[in-house]
């Protein structure tokens, strides 16, 4: 199934890069070096962006529904996205930085909610401590935006600003690819380096515990990850929402329902599916945002799973 | 052998020094809240606070082989396999053991639940999975929390005899348990009365009409046992 998805995942990078308002294939006949541009500065971080965002989304999603045995949990919950988000509307709005310092506002964010998380939860938490205290970080940051609104500078700054949270990946640059994957995958790299100790932890905290895992730092570890995976994305895209959420429940069947086995497929299955949702927002006819595309596409699924789970 | 050394956990339970020794049949027994779960976690090495675990001398840590805890909750969030969830007991990264975790299935009766989602079982079924999940690393030190709650009387007496062959093969087995009848099979006997070890030795001896009466307020009548 990996590889499987892994090659869906490239086959859907390639049409991405293939599409766009002009054709480059007739630009690269009269302008080679034009094409050469646009194909790199504006499609490759638009496809590299959507593959990357789209993994440390689905990646982190089942690991958060690992840590705290919950398969309606995603990494909204603990709070590192709306701390991202928070992080980037401050930097850009208030601070008037540029895309690259609200890439890294939303990254100092992503990092402040989550240690926010693990002072109020305290050393040795367990995950019931961690959903209350994830919940009320994302409560709190979230009024912040909303705060952060109210206050902004203009009308136009405000009309920015929200479409901005709705997430998209149009005209991202280079250089926020560049800051973005790295941290994404080394978040992804500890996560499914993890994952056997997450498929132990389905049998509970304690027996975890007397098979050898230590499951504090296990849990510091994770968030730490999933604030990497999902912090960086956010900061770059604005807020994608229910990939995190929706990812795993297709692919952890498939695994034998082990919930750190669906790690690395989760993040690959993200990656696929946040990478045709920006080819559907490019080719529908309407200006939808992606944000909007993946909630609109989410929260049918996760209505469909509250009521067969009745 | 398995030493507490003044351990405690206060306020559920008062310091404890024992000593229990491998190949044999320990029972936990007390009333509903003495304390006896919180003794067989400690005797774990699940929880913090004052006192030493020592395994053959040596400061204990934890491991697959070394010793398996079976909580007395029979949940599973996950609806993997029962193969798949025995499986875990190998611990992670652990290489995988088909024909260890057929084994513990089958001594636990439960080999024909191997590829059923452990969603679909019943809650005896399941624990006789769970408790599949604690033997198939062959450890040596068992602690149970209550193996035999949901057991119908048949597979109770199958478990007994199961852990009594666990003891056979050198390995330590403590388990609490409310059957005072099953108790009375154990080697050894500790009864835990409002957090304190009120009396530890072979079951004739724990047993006596006197600690029952005084901690359990039950006496053995001739229409069996009765509320004194």
């Amino acid at each position: 199934m990996k590889l499987a998805l892994a090659l869906l995942c490239l086959a859907l990078a390639l049409v991405s890069l293939a599409i766009g308002p002009v054709d480059l294939v007739a630009i690269h006949a009269r302008d080679p070096d034009l094409a050469r541009s646009l194909l790199l500065e504006l499609r490759l971080p638009r496809a590299g962006l959507a593959l990357a965002i789209g993994a440390g989304l689905g990646g982190a999603g089942a690991a958060t529904q690992a840590l705290l045995r919950n398969p309606l949990a995603s990494p909204d919950v603990l709070g590192p996205s709306t701390g991202a988000a928070l992080g980037a509307v401050l930097a850009g709005y208030f601070l008037g930085a540029g895309v690259i310092g609200m890439a890294a506002g939303g990254i100092i964010g992503a990092l402040a909610a989550l240690l926010l998380l693990l002072a109020l939860a305290g050393a040795g938490a367990g995950s019931t401590r961690l959903v209350l205290a994830g919940v009320a970080v994302a409560t709190l940051l979230g009024v912040a935006i909303n705060l952060a609104l109210g206050l902004a500078p203009s009308p136009f700054a405000l009309y920015d600003l929200m479409t901005w949270l709705m997430g998209s990946l149009a005209d991202r640059t280079l250089p926020q690819l560049l800051l973005a994957a790295p941290l994404i995958l080394a978040g992804l790299a500890l996560l499914v380096r993890a994952a056997p100790a997450l498929d132990a932890l389905a049998l509970g905290e304690e027996v975890a515990q007397s098979l050898g895992i230590a499951t504090a730092s296990l849990n510091r570890r994770i968030i730490i990850a999933v604030a990497l995976a999902t912090g960086a994305g956010v900061a770059v895209a604005g807020s994608i929402g229910f990939i995190g959420l929706v990812v795993p429940h297709i692919v952890r069947p498939r695994v034998g329902h082990r919930p750190g086995a669906a790690i690395l497929p989760a993040a690959l299955a993200g990656a696929a599916l946040l990478t045709a949702a920006d080819i559907a927002v490019r080719l529908l006819p309407l200006d939808l945002k992606l944000g909007v595309l993946t909630a609109l596409l989410g929260a049918p699924f996760f209505l469909w799973l509250i009521l067969k789970g009745r | 052998m398995l030493e507490a050394v003044a351990l405690a956990r206060p306020p559920m339970l008062e310091a404890v020094t024992l000593a229990l020794q491998p190949g044999t049949l320990n029972g936990v027994i007390g009333p509903n809240g003495a304390g006896k779960t919180t003794l067989l976690k400690a005797l774990a090495g699940l929880s913090g606070g004052p006192g030493q675990l020592l395994l053959d001398g040596k400061p204990f840590a934890p491991h697959p082989r070394r010793l398996a805890w079976l909580p007395a909750s029979r949940e599973a969030v996950w609806p993997m396999t029962a193969a798949a969830l025995v499986a875990l007991g190998l611990g992670p990264g652990a290489p995988p053991d088909p024909a260890a975790v057929s084994a513990a299935l089958g001594a636990c009766d439960a080999a024909t639940l191997a590829g059923r989602p452990v969603s679909q079982l019943s809650t005896g079924e399941r624990a006789r999975v769970l408790l599949a999940r604690a033997l198939v690393a062959r450890p040596g030190w068992l602690l149970l929390d209550e193996p035999i709650a949901n057991l119908d009387p048949g597979h109770r007496l199958d478990v007994l005899a199961l852990l009594r062959a666990e003891a056979a093969r050198g390995a330590g087995v403590v388990l609490a348990l409310h059957d005072l009848d099953l108790a009375a099979r154990c080697d050894r006997l500790l009864l835990i009365d409002r957090g304190r070890l009120v009396a530890d030795g072979p079951p004739a001896q724990v047993l006596s009409s006197a600690n029952l009466a005084d901690v359990f307020g039950v006496a053995r009548g001739d229409g069996g046992w009765q509320r004194c």
